[in-house]
């Protein structure tokens, strides 16, 4: 009996905190959109984007570290120094043109940037966090070794990574999966961290790491090593001199050349499938989160109905984005650790 | 922006950090982590092993235990059965053996009684022939000759009585 109570609880709770945000939203909005004109493209664009600052609301911004070589040597400073527009060390915030939001010199021209932006501060959080957790559970491991069961966290933790060592390593690639399994875990974790980080609205989440076709590809060139330079001498054969008739390899190299793209696509597809997957949710969530704000000068009715669309429809969005996280996590090193395999399989 | 231009800032970082993560983590945390796991799983697969031994051994032990005391029993059966037997048939021997030994000494007696009636049958005959020879050689006044050949004509007139 006490389930289906609880449950009405629960059910009038969510329909009660409804109200209440359609309510706020509906009196705040009209006062908001007096303010400014919104462009929803490039609020949008702008989170997917990197920028130099950590935008957590208005008024609180976190400024980052600007790291430049340029022809006058290495420059660092501070991002806040550069804010609306404002020239230091003769570096500004470029308004348009090639380079929009990036910092360009008085020429226009882009200095060597390894500035710490956003994205690369939230990198340093995920490989933080990652670095901790695993090294901590090492340290478990090292201290109550074998005989002791571990519980919570840690036989949490313990079934990923015998997930992906078991099921996903040693399933894929078989004989000497034990060398590989190091890395699809590493890869798992990191992309599976980042996603999920990147699902948190604020502060230390909410960058769009994996989302970031710079990340996707430093992934997908770990795999490209992973996958051929370990390759036994028969995977090279089968690439440019494969077992198909001879008219289709001897005048014109027709098989080779597709084997030898083929060596290309399968990371190329790996980098593109996670940036466009993560990419997408964060846009769709993003969209319908500015539903509210461009309903807004449409009176209090449309607003508010809308609005509450606008938040189910956000809920449904961050779960089944979190589902995605795992997924192209777990697609990404099941797909890794298959192409591994193939290149082993005799 | 162009989202599928990637940054280099970016893309350096990423590398760095990537690499010195797998580094790390691939020389300190994971193989700790599945060597443990894979001993543990030895581990528990060995005590499930030998637990299993264990209980065989002791359903073994269990059974020639009671092996044991069936065997037992049954000797105990047959040293009662065959102590019964022995017993009876000391008894029985023993039996005999007064039988036969009382029925010596019946036969002893009763020869030593023939042997001692004979004698004393004897004795009376020949006292009642001697008695018959004096009364005679009383009553005839003379001494008879030939006590021998009277003395036997005597006898067999006691025969004849």
């Amino acid at each position: 009996m006490s389930q289906p109570v609880s449950w009405m609880n629960h059910k009038g709770m969510v329909k009660r905190l409804l109200v209440y945000i359609i309510c706020a939203l509906a009196f705040a909005a009209p006062i908001r959109a007096e303010e400014e004109e919104l462009d929803v493209s490039k609020l949008i664009f702008e989170h997917l984007g990197d920028s130099y600052e950590w935008h957590i609301t208005k008024g609180a911004v976190i400024p980052l570290p600007c790291i430049l070589i340029g022809e006058g040597g290495v420059d660092v400073f501070m991002s806040d120094k550069l804010e609306h527009g404002a020239t230091y060390k003769g570096y500004h915030i470029a308004e348009e043109g090639d380079h929009e939001g990036k910092i360009v010199n008085a020429a226009g021209e882009r200095p060597f940037d390894i500035s710490i932006t956003k994205n690369v501060l939230e990198l340093f959080i995920v490989c933080t966090l990652l670095c901790s957790v695993v090294l901590g559970l090492a340290r478990w491991y090292r201290k109550n070794g074998y005989k002791k069961a571990p519980g919570g966290f840690v036989g949490m933790m313990e079934a990923v990574i015998d997930f992906i060592d078991k099921d996903v390593a040693k399933e894929s690639i078989g004989h000497g999966y034990e060398k590989f399994s190091p890395y699809l875990m590493t890869v798992f974790l990191f992309i599976l961290t980042s996603n999920l980080l990147g699902l948190i609205p604020v502060f230390p989440g909410g960058a769009n790491l994996t989302g970031n076709i710079a990340v996707t590809l430093t992934c997908a060139v770990t795999a490209f090593i992973a996958i051929n330079c370990f390759a036994p001498k028969g995977y090279y054969k089968s690439i440019f001199w494969p077992d198909v008739p001879i008219f289709l390899k001897a005048p014109l190299p027709i098989m080779p050349t597709i084997e030898f793209i083929g060596v290309f696509t399968k990371p190329f597809s790996l980098t593109v499938r996670l940036f466009a997957n993560i990419m997408a949710g964060h846009i769709i969530i993003l969209a319908l989160t500015s539903v509210v704000f461009v309903t807004a000068k449409m009176g209090t009715a449309m607003c508010a109905s809308m609005t509450a669309v606008s938040v189910l429809f956000c809920i449904f969005m961050n779960c089944l984005e979190l589902l995605v996280a795992f997924i192209q996590a777990y697609v990404f090193t099941i797909l890794t650790a298959n192409f591994i395999g193939l290149a082993h399989d005799e | 922006m162009n989202p599928l231009i990637p940054d280099p800032g970016l893309l350096f970082w990423m590398v760095l950090s990537f690499g010195v993560v797998f580094f790390l983590l691939a020389k300190f945390g994971f193989p700790v982590i599945v060597k443990a796991i894979n001993e543990r799983k030895e581990f528990i697969e060995m005590s499930l092993l030998s637990a299993k031994q264990a209980n065989e051994k002791l359903a073994s032990i269990q059974a020639e235990g009671e092996k044991l005391l069936a065997d037992a029993k049954a000797q105990q059966k047959d040293i009662i059965a065959s102590a019964m037997q022995e017993k009876k048939q000391i008894v029985q021997a023993a039996q005999d053996e007064a039988q036969a030994a009382a029925d010596q000494m019946i036969e002893e007696a009763r020869l030593s009684i023939q042997v001692e009636k004979e004698r004393a049958l004897q004795d009376v005959r020949q006292e009642v022939a001697s008695l018959a020879l004096d009364i005679a050689e009383k009553v005839i006044g003379e001494r008879m000759k030939d006590d021998a050949i009277q003395k036997k004509a005597i006898e067999q007139l006691i025969d004849k009585l």
